[in-house]
C-alpha cells in the first residue's frame, strides 16, 4: 500500500490510542517505507496515561502519567502540534487545517479524536463548581476548587464515575456523594447482587451513594449550591464532578461529510476505514461492530489494525472482548465474558460473603464445559485466569465452583498458567501472546518482567498482566529445569531458609559453629550479617557476645548507624510517636552536651547525628537514665510503629491508634528479621499514619481493625495487602505474630515483606492460606515462636551500659581509648552542624 | 642496563595493643606515631594482620570496623561504609582496582601486639 506518494500520514488527535498509533507505526516501518507524520493534539500536554488519571491527586505528575517525552516525538520524525486542534478536513483537496490555520496535506488520516465526558441535559450545568472528569485540565480546576468545597457529588456511578469519587476522596472532601442514575453502581459492568457489595463497602470508606436519582436541576445563583432530583429530594454540595458517560468527539467528522451513528461515533469496518476510503477512524471516537469500545486495549488493537495496513500488511479488528479488572477506591471490580448471561443454557454459581464484602460469581454452559462469563467483586485474585478459561474456552474441571472457592483439596487446582494454550492472550493491551512470552524467555533470556516488557512491551499498558507474566517466567524456568535458589555466598550452599532450619535443628548459637558446620572457608560480609541475623531471629541472645560482635554488619556492632566521616547516630526508641515533655527535654539536653544535630525522621522518631563512637555508651547512659530504650534504627529489626493520633483527640478517630501502635512496637521491638520492618497503625480510614506503606500496617474500622502486609515505601512503592479485617486486637497480634515469623523463617536475606511477598508462591492467596486458615499447621509454632522473642527482650543498651567487658569495645582507637578519631570534622549548617562533604 | 633496587626499608617495631583489645575474627584501631593502623586478630586461620584504617575510597577511617573474611582463598576486610573489599595479605582492593592500601607486618610477643612500620 505504500509508495513514495502515498507517505503522509496525518493524525488527529494525541491520546493514549492516538499515541500508540504512531508508536506502532515507527517501530513497524519497514526499510526503505519512510512516513511523514504529523499528529495535532487538542491538549497543551503530550499524550498521557489516563486510565490512571485519578493516580494524578494521589500523588502522580503529569510527567509521570506521560506516555512518552515531548522529544520522543521530535527524535521519530514526528511533527507534533499541541494546543492546536485540527479543525476542518477538505476530503476533496486531502488536506487537514489546524486552529492556528496550518495546513497540512495527507495521504492517509486517522482520526484519533477520541471522546469526550457526557454531559447530560440538566438546568445549572453552567454553573461554577460544576466539572467534568476527562483530562489533566479538569482536574487541576477539580483540585484547586476542592480546597474551599466541603460537600462534594459525583453525577454517575459508573467506572469513572467512581474513579471521581476516589479523587474527591483523595482531595480530602469531608462529605463525598454518588449520585446514579439506574438502580445500582456499575450497571454495564455487574449484576445486583455484585453490586450490593460493592456499595457497601464503599459506603464503609465513607461514600454516600443515592440510587435511582434522576437530576433535574443543580440549584444555586452563580455557583452551585444542591442538587434538585426528579423525586423531590434535594442535595447540598459545594461542588460536583460529572461524570456520566463518554460522547465520542465525531463533529469534525461529520463537518467533513463521513459517516457517523445516530447516537455518536465515525462509524468504520473491518478495517477501520470510514466512509472516506483514506481515512481511518481509532480510538473512541469511532463506531466498530456497532459499538463504541470504551476501554483502551482495543484502542491499542485499533491503532495495532491501521499500523499494519498502512505498512503493507493486513489486519482485521476482531470485536474485542470488554472484559475488564479494576481497583476501585481500594474494592477489586471485574468482569468478564458475558457476566450477566442467564437461562436454561446456563448455570449460575454465586459465591457471597457479606462480612468480607465478596461477592463473586461465574456463569457455565448447561454442560458444565465451559465458562461462559463472571463478575468478582472484593477480590479479584482469579481475575486473569479465569479470563484465559473463558476466551480459550477450557475445558473446566468436574467442580467449577474451586474456580472461584479454590480447590479445598490441597492440590493446586489453578493447573496453572502453563497450561494455557499457546495463543492466549496474556497482554490484551499490546496483544502479547503466552506463545511470545515463552519464547522470549526461553530462547532470549529475558527472564526478568523488566527484560520482557523491554523486549515485548507486556505490562507496560494497565500492567494487569504482570502476575501472570511473572508466573509465566516462574513456569518455563521450572519447565527448563532451572530451580532458582539463592545461596547465601561463596561459603554456604544453602538458601537463607535453609540454613535457618538447620541453625535451629542442630541448636547451634555462634557463627564459627555454623561456618564449621555447614559452611567452609572464612566467610565474608554476606553470610556473617545473615547468620547473625538467623541467630537472633532463633535465639534472641545479646548480639555482642559470644563472639558475635565481630558478625554483626558496622551498625550492629556499634549500635548505631554509621555516618559520613565515621560518627553515628542515635535513636532513642519513642513508641508510636508519643513522647513526654521531660523525655523531649533529655534528648534536647543530651544532643546539646555531646554535640549533636538533631532530626526528626520519618518513623515519627528524634535522630541524634555526629556522635563520637567512644560518647555512645554515655549518651546511651544518660538517654536510659531518662526512661529511653534502644530503637534499633541500626539493626534489621522493628524500627517503627507510626501512628496518627486517633480517636483520643482526633474528631474522625474511631479507635485508640496511639495505644495500640505503643502495644504493636513494645511487642516486637528488637526482633531480628531478614530486613528492617516498618509499621503504621491509623485511627480511621483517612489512614493519616501511612500504615499501607508499611511491612505490617492496622487501620481502625468501627468494628475492629483491619491489617494489611506487605507494603513498603523507599525506591518501589508498593501498598499493603489486606489481610484480614475488623479483627479484634487479639487476633490482629496472633496474626500478626504468625505474618512476621513466617517471614522471617522463609526471606532471603535483605528482602523486605513487599519483596517477599512479591515473590511468593501463591502470593497473598497462598499468605492467607498459610496465617488465616493454618494450611501448614504451623501457626502455633510460629506464635511460640514469636513469644519466645518477645519474652526475652533486653534493651541492647541497656546491657551495654551495665557491661563494662562490651563498653570498653567501644572506642576509636584500643591504645589511646580516651582519644578520639582527629579526623572526624563537621561544618557549620543552620545553627546545628553537618557531616563534612566527603571527597 | 642499570638496575635500580630499592633500599631495603628499614622496620620498626611499635608496640600497639594487648591481645586481647583486638576481638576474635575482628580488627580494631590503633594510633601509632600518628598513624590509625588497622590490626586484625584473624582467629580462625591463627593469623594477625594490619592495614591503613582509612578507606582509600572516602578517605574514612573505618577499616578496622569492617568485616572480615576470605574470597576464594585471600583473606579480607570489607569497609563498613560502602563494601570495597580489600586483601590482608596485599591491600589490593578486590572489587574495584582503583584501590589500594598500605599493609603492615604484625608481631606478636607475650600477650602484646606490635605493628612493624
Amino acid at each position: 500500500m505504500n509508495t513514495n506518494k502515498n507517505n503522509r500520514i496525518v493524525v488527529i488527535g494525541n491520546g493514549m490510542v492516538g499515541y500508540k498509533f504512531c508508536e506502532k507505526l515507527i517501530a513497524k516501518q519497514k526499510n526503505g517505507q519512510q512516513f511523514t507524520l504529523t499528529v495535532f493534539g487538542e491538549e497543551p500536554r503530550v499524550a498521557y496515561d489516563r486510565v490512571h488519571l485519578s493516580a494524578y491527586f494521589a500523588g502522580k505528575t503529569a510527567d509521570d502519567l506521560t506516555l512518552a517525552p515531548e522529544n520522543w516525538y521530535a527524535e521519530n520524525g514526528i511533527q507534533l502540534y499541541l494546543s492546536d486542534p485540527a479543525v476542518n478536513i477538505d476530503r476533496e483537496r486531502k488536506e487537514v487545517r489546524s486552529h492556528h490555520g496550518l495546513v497540512v496535506p495527507y495521504d492517509y488520516l486517522i482520526l484519533a479524536t477520541g471522546s469526550g465526558a457526557f454531559v447530560p441535559p440538566v438546568a445549572g450545568v453552567e454553573k461554577d463548581g460544576v466539572f467534568v472528569y476527562r483530562t489533566i485540565e479538569d482536574l487541576d480546576l477539580i483540585q484547586s476548587y476542592a480546597r474551599k468545597a466541603k460537600k462534594g457529588a459525583v453525577l454517575g456511578g459508573g467506572l469513572l464515575g467512581l474513579e471521581a469519587a476516589k479523587a474527591l476522596l483523595d482531595l480530602g472532601i469531608e462529605e463525598t456523594h454518588v449520585v446514579e442514575f439506574a438502580t445500582r453502581l456499575m450497571p454495564r459492568q455487574i449484576d445486583d447482587a455484585g453490586s450490593g457489595i460493592l456499595q457497601r463497602q464503599l459506603e464503609s470508606l465513607g461514600l454516600t451513594i443515592h440510587l435511582s436519582k434522576s437530576t433535574q436541576e443543580i440549584t444555586g445563583e452563580d455557583t452551585i449550591t444542591g442538587m434538585q432530583f426528579a423525586d423531590g429530594s434535594k442535595l447540598d454540595v459545594d461542588m460536583l464532578v460529572i461524570s456520566a458517560g463518554i460522547r465520542p468527539r465525531d463533529e469534525l467528522a461529520r463537518s467533513a461529510g463521513l459517516d457517523t451513528h445516530p447516537r455518536g461515533g465515525i462509524i468504520v469496518d473491518n478495517f477501520l476505514q470510514t466512509s472516506d476510503p483514506s481515512i481511518f477512524a481509532i480510538g473512541e471516537c469511532a463506531v466498530a461492530h456497532h459499538m463504541i469500545y470504551g476501554l483502551v486495549a482495543p484502542g491499542y488493537e485499533m491503532a495495532e489494525v491501521v499500523a499494519l495496513q498502512l505498512i503493507g500488511e493486513s489486519k482485521e479488528f476482531k470485536p474485542f472482548d470488554m472484559s475488564t479488572k479494576l481497583k476501585l477506591i481500594g474494592t477489586d471490580v471485574a468482569s468478564f465474558g458475558n457476566p450477566f448471561v442467564e437461562g436454561p443454557d446456563c448455570r449460575t454459581i454465586v459465591y457471597e460473603n457479606k462480612a468480607k464484602g465478596v461477592y463473586k460469581r461465574v456463569n457455565i454452559s448447561a454442560d458444565g464445559r465451559e465458562l461462559l462469563g463472571g463478575i468478582l467483586v472484593g477480590d479479584a485474585d482469579q481475575y486473569n485466569m479465569l479470563l484465559q478459561t473463558c476466551k480459550n474456552k477450557t475445558i473446566l474441571p468436574p467442580n467449577p465452583e474451586d474456580l472461584i472457592l479454590g480447590s479445598r483439596g490441597g492440590e493446586d487446582s489453578g493447573a496453572g498458567i502453563m497450561s494455557l494454550p499457546d495463543d492466549a492472550l496474556i497482554c490484551s493491551c499490546e496483544a502479547i501472546t503466552k506463545a511470545t512470552l515463552c519464547h522470549e524467555i526461553s530462547q532470549n533470556g529475558h527472564n526478568t518482567v523488566d527484560a520482557l516488557k523491554k523486549a515485548t512491551k507486556a505490562c507496560t499498558g494497565c500492567g494487569g498482566c504482570t502476575p501472570m507474566v511473572k508466573d509465566i517466567i516462574q513456569g518455563v524456568l521450572k519447565q527448563q529445569g532451572i530451580y532458582v535458589r539463592n545461596i547465601l555466598c561463596e561459603h554456604f550452599d544453602y538458601t537463607r531458609q535453609e540454613l535457618l532450619d538447620l541453625v535451629k535443628i542442630n541448636g547451634l548459637k555462634t557463627y564459627g559453629t555454623v561456618l564449621d558446620q555447614f559452611g567452609h572457608g572464612d566467610g565474608c560480609e554476606v553470610c556473617k550479617p545473615a547468620i547473625a541475623s538467623i541467630l537472633a531471629s532463633l535465639w534472641n541472645e545479646n548480639i555482642l557476645e559470644k563472639g558475635r560482635a565481630t558478625i554483626q554488619d558496622s551498625n550492629d556492632r556499634f549500635l548505631a548507624n554509621i555516618q559520613k566521616g565515621g560518627t553515628y547516630s542515635v535513636v532513642p526508641r519513642i513508641p508510636g510517636g508519643e513522647i513526654t515533655p521531660d523525655k523531649l527535654i533529655v534528648i534536647g539536653l543530651v544532643a546539646k552536651k555531646y554535640g549533636l544535630y538533631t532530626k526528626i525522621t520519618g518513623g515519627q522518631r528524634i535522630d541524634l547525628f555526629g556522635a563520637h563512637v567512644g560518647d555512645l555508651p554515655n549518651i546511651w547512659e544518660e538517654l536510659i537514665a531518662a526512661g529511653f530504650e534502644s530503637g534499633h534504627a541500626y539493626g534489621k529489626s522493628l524500627r517503627t510503629v507510626k501512628s496518627c493520633v486517633g480517636s483520643t483527640w482526633c474528631r474522625y478517630g474511631v479507635q485508640d491508634s496511639v495505644s495500640f501502635a505503643i502495644e504493636v512496637e513494645d511487642r516486637y521491638k528488637g526482633v531480628r528479621s531478614p530486613h528492617k520492618i516498618k509499621s503504621g497503625v491509623s485511627g480511621c480510614i483517612r489512614e493519616c499514619a501511612e500504615a499501607q506503606s508499611k511491612d505490617f500496617g492496622i487501620i481502625a474500622t468501627e468494628k475492629g481493625w483491619n491489617l494489611y502486609v506487605g507494603g513498603n515505601g523507599g525506591s518501589k512503592p508498593q501498598h499493603a495487602q489486606l489481610l484480614a479485617s475488623d479483627v479484634d486486637k487479639e487476633t490482629c497480634i496472633r496474626y500478626i505474630d504468625r505474618f512476621l515469623m513466617f517471614y522471617i523463617k522463609t526471606a532471603d536475606p535483605l528482602t523486605r515483606t513487599a519483596t517477599w511477598l512479591n515473590k511468593l508462591e501463591g502470593g497473598m492467596t497462598y499468605l492467607k492460606a498459610v496465617v488465616l486458615d493454618d494450611v501448614l499447621g504451623i501457626a502455633d509454632d510460629l506464635e511460640k515462636e514469636m513469644q519466645l522473642l518477645v519474652d526475652t527482650f533486653k534493651c541492647e543498651w541497656t546491657e551495654v551500659v551495665e557491661n563494662p567487658e562490651l563498653r570498653k569495645r567501644f572506642t576509636h582507637f584500643v591504645n589511646v581509648p580516651e582519644k578520639k578519631d582527629p579526623t572526624v570534622q563537621f561544618d557549620a549548617l543552620r545553627d546545628q552542624k553537618r557531616a563534612k562533604e566527603w571527597a | 642496563m642499570e638496575v635500580l633496587v630499592a633500599p631495603k626499608h628499614e622496620i620498626t617495631w611499635h608496640l600497639a595493643c594487648r591481645v586481647d583489645d583486638i576481638p576474635e575474627d575482628g580488627g580494631a584501631c590503633a594510633l601509632i606515631e600518628g598513624k590509625q593502623i588497622a590490626i586484625y586478630n584473624f582467629t580462625r586461620r591463627g593469623k594477625w594482620y594490619a592495614t591503613d584504617n582509612e578507606c582509600p575510597h572516602r578517605q574514612q577511617m573505618a577499616l578496622s570496623r569492617g568485616m572480615i573474611g576470605s574470597q576464594a582463598d585471600e583473606p579480607k576486610v570489607a569497609c563498613p561504609f560502602h563494601k570495597k573489599t580489600f586483601s590482608l595479605q596485599t591491600g589490593q582492593c578486590l572489587n574495584d582496582d582503583s584501590y589500594q592500601i598500605n599493609t603492615y607486618s604484625v608481631k606478636i610477643k607475650d600477650g602484646k601486639v606490635y605493628i612493624g612500620i
